[in-house]
């Protein structure tokens, strides 16, 4: 033992550090003046895009200049629709995400618990799949209409199959070695389920998420733009009628800034709701 | 040697005449072992010839094909890897399955046993090798077992924590004094640990040592060797 204690006291007297020639450290630009650099192209574009049409280079009617584009945002936010407009689309989104997300979540449990269910529901699931969820739009409005429900059934359609595929794939891949741990622990089979197989399964379902968050807003795009009366598409088919170029691009920037604080959101819930996770640790706890 | 719990003979584990095959291929035959409470068994045999098989029965993990268990309800084990679950701190972990209150209390009490009563919070990914080893073994324990089940729990660990886990482990099982059978390849453990050591071989217990500290260590470790079928040049020779 005392030979143990004198061999750890000699391993901790290693020489200081400065005996060494100190490691030069290569050239790095650092965090910041990566993410700089990746900055400059974007706004590089926007700046070219700007001049070219202030200089007349391009008609306003094929390409606004993006000062007009911000112009015409800020007329239309006061004194427009926008905003209703915006709210219209939101809400449909939201709709349609609840409905396709809670039946493509139960669905993709069932299936992932039950043999019997996979039997019974996978494969009509794998086959309705393979059609391009677009492609049902004709059927779609004849069913519906051109109202709001043929809209929410769309975006529902396309949820339902990101976040159903993601759920069963999380519950299948459950570490057996954690299930096995839980019935010699003793787990009931609900405990079994709330304690290990869903926090197992969460990573895969909140990636099921992010994928769904961009079809949604792919089909509702769609849908909007087939006699809407109202939202964001309608805006954009409004504004076409009238050749109104800034507002139609003012439409796709909207899209896509919602489609990036969807994606910022998905991403917040990943890094609260997985921090025990290395891949998205943010920092200790 | 010889403990109170010893001396009452209250078994923790009864097997009779135990069969369990993976389709034609027998692996455990005829095997019978009993273990008291408070008493120290380890498991040695060659790799293949049916430990983890006979452990897994007596956890009532797998089904047996034939003969009787008489064991606690639900025995405690700790396997190879810690099996910690990593989306929950550690008293989360320890108190998996735990019925009641006061289940941080209980937590804790079981991690300060095992020296983490300060990382109550802390995730499982921040932990060692040895350290997770430790917290498995507290979750362990926290039930009170009667019978503790062990698979080369200390197999991954580098030397020097192995050591200072089997004091560990041995001032644990004084403590709560639950029946423990440990399965290990390593024959020092063995005789460090144990009341009493089995050789498995051919489906059934093939030898028993019960002297242990009786004969020097050199000599009972030359025959267990040799139980398990290595020769040590120096007998040969
Ligand atoms: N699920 C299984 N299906 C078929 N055969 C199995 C299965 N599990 C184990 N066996 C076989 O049963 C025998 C005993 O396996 P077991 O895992 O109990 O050995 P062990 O003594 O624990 O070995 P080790 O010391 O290497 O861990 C082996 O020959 C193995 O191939
Ligand atoms: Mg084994």
């Amino acid at each position: 033992m005392s030979t143990f204690e004198q061999i750890l006291a000699s391993a901790s007297s290693v020489p200081p550090r400065e005996q060494f020639a100190p490691r030069r450290q290569p050239f790095t630009l650092g965090r910041r003046g990566l993410l700089a650099i990746s900055w400059l192209a974007p706004i590089a574009l926007i700046v070219a895009w700007e001049t070219s049409a202030q200089f007349g280079w391009v008609s306003p009617q094929v390409l606004p200049a993006p000062s007009k584009v911000v112009r015409t945002a800020y007329r239309l936010a006061t004194s427009g629709t926008l905003l209703t407009d915006l709210g219209v689309s939101l809400l449909r989104a939201a709709t349609g995400f609840a409905i396709g997300g809670s039946i493509a979540f139960t669905l993709g449990v069932l299936v992932g618990f039950s043999r019997l269910a996979e039997a019974l529901i996978d494969r009509s699931i794998q086959m309705i799949r393979a059609i391009p969820f677009l492609a049902l739009l004709p059927l779609v409005i004849v069913w519906f209409g051109v109202g709001e429900g043929e809209k929410i059934f769309l975006v529902s359609l396309g949820v339902t199959f990101p976040i159903y595929i993601n759920t069963t794939l999380g519950i299948r891949q459950v570490d057996p070695k954690l299930l096995e741990l839980g019935r010699v622990q003793g787990l009931s089979r609900i405990q079994l389920i709330r304690r290990i197989i869903l926090p197992g399964a969460l990573p895969s379902i909140l990636t099921g998420v992010r994928y769904s968050l961009a079809t949604a807003w792919l089909a509702l795009v769609v849908a909007e733009t087939i006699g809407a009366q109202s939202g964001i598409g309608f805006l954009a088919m409004d504004a076409r009628e009238f050749l109104r170029t800034d507002v139609v691009v003012l439409t796709i920037v909207i899209y896509a800034l919602i489609g990036v604080v969807a994606d910022a959101i998905a991403r917040l819930l990943e890094r609260r709701l997985l921090a025990w996770h290395p891949n998205y640790a943010s920092t200790a706890r | 040697m010889t403990n109170g719990a010893l001396r009452d003979r209250t078994p923790s584990v009864v097997v009779t005449d135990l069969r369990r095959a993976y389709g034609t291929k027998v692996v455990l035959e005829q095997l019978n072992l009993r273990i008291e409470r408070g008493e120290f068994v380890v498991l040695l045999g060659e790799s293949g010839c049916g430990k983890t098989t006979l452990l897994r029965a007596l956890a009532g993990l797998d089904a047996i094909d034939g003969g009787r268990i008489e064991a606690p309800k639900r025995p405690a084990v700790v396997f190879q890897e810690h099996r910690l679950l990593p989306w929950d701190s550690l008293w989360r972990n320890v108190s998996l399955g735990m019925q009641g209150s006061d289940l941080r209390e209980r937590a804790a009490a079981a991690l300060t046993e095992v020296g983490l009563g300060d990382r109550l919070d802390d995730w499982p990914r921040n932990l060692s090798g040895g350290q997770a080893q430790r917290v498995a073994l507290a979750r362990a324990l926290v039930q009170e077992p009667q019978l503790l089940l062990l698979d080369e729990p200390f197999a991954a660990l580098d030397a020097l924590t192995r050591i200072r886990m089997h004091t560990l482990v041995k001032e644990l099982v004084a403590r709560h004094q639950p029946g423990v059978l440990l399965v290990t390849h390593d024959v020092d453990e063995a005789i460090v640990l144990a009341d009493r050591i089995l050789v498995m071989r051919d489906g059934v217990i093939a030898f028993e040592h019960r002297e242990i500290g009786q004969a020097p260590a050199a000599e009972t470790r030359a025959r267990l060797l040799a139980e398990l079928g290595v020769v040590l040049d120096r007998r040969a020779a």
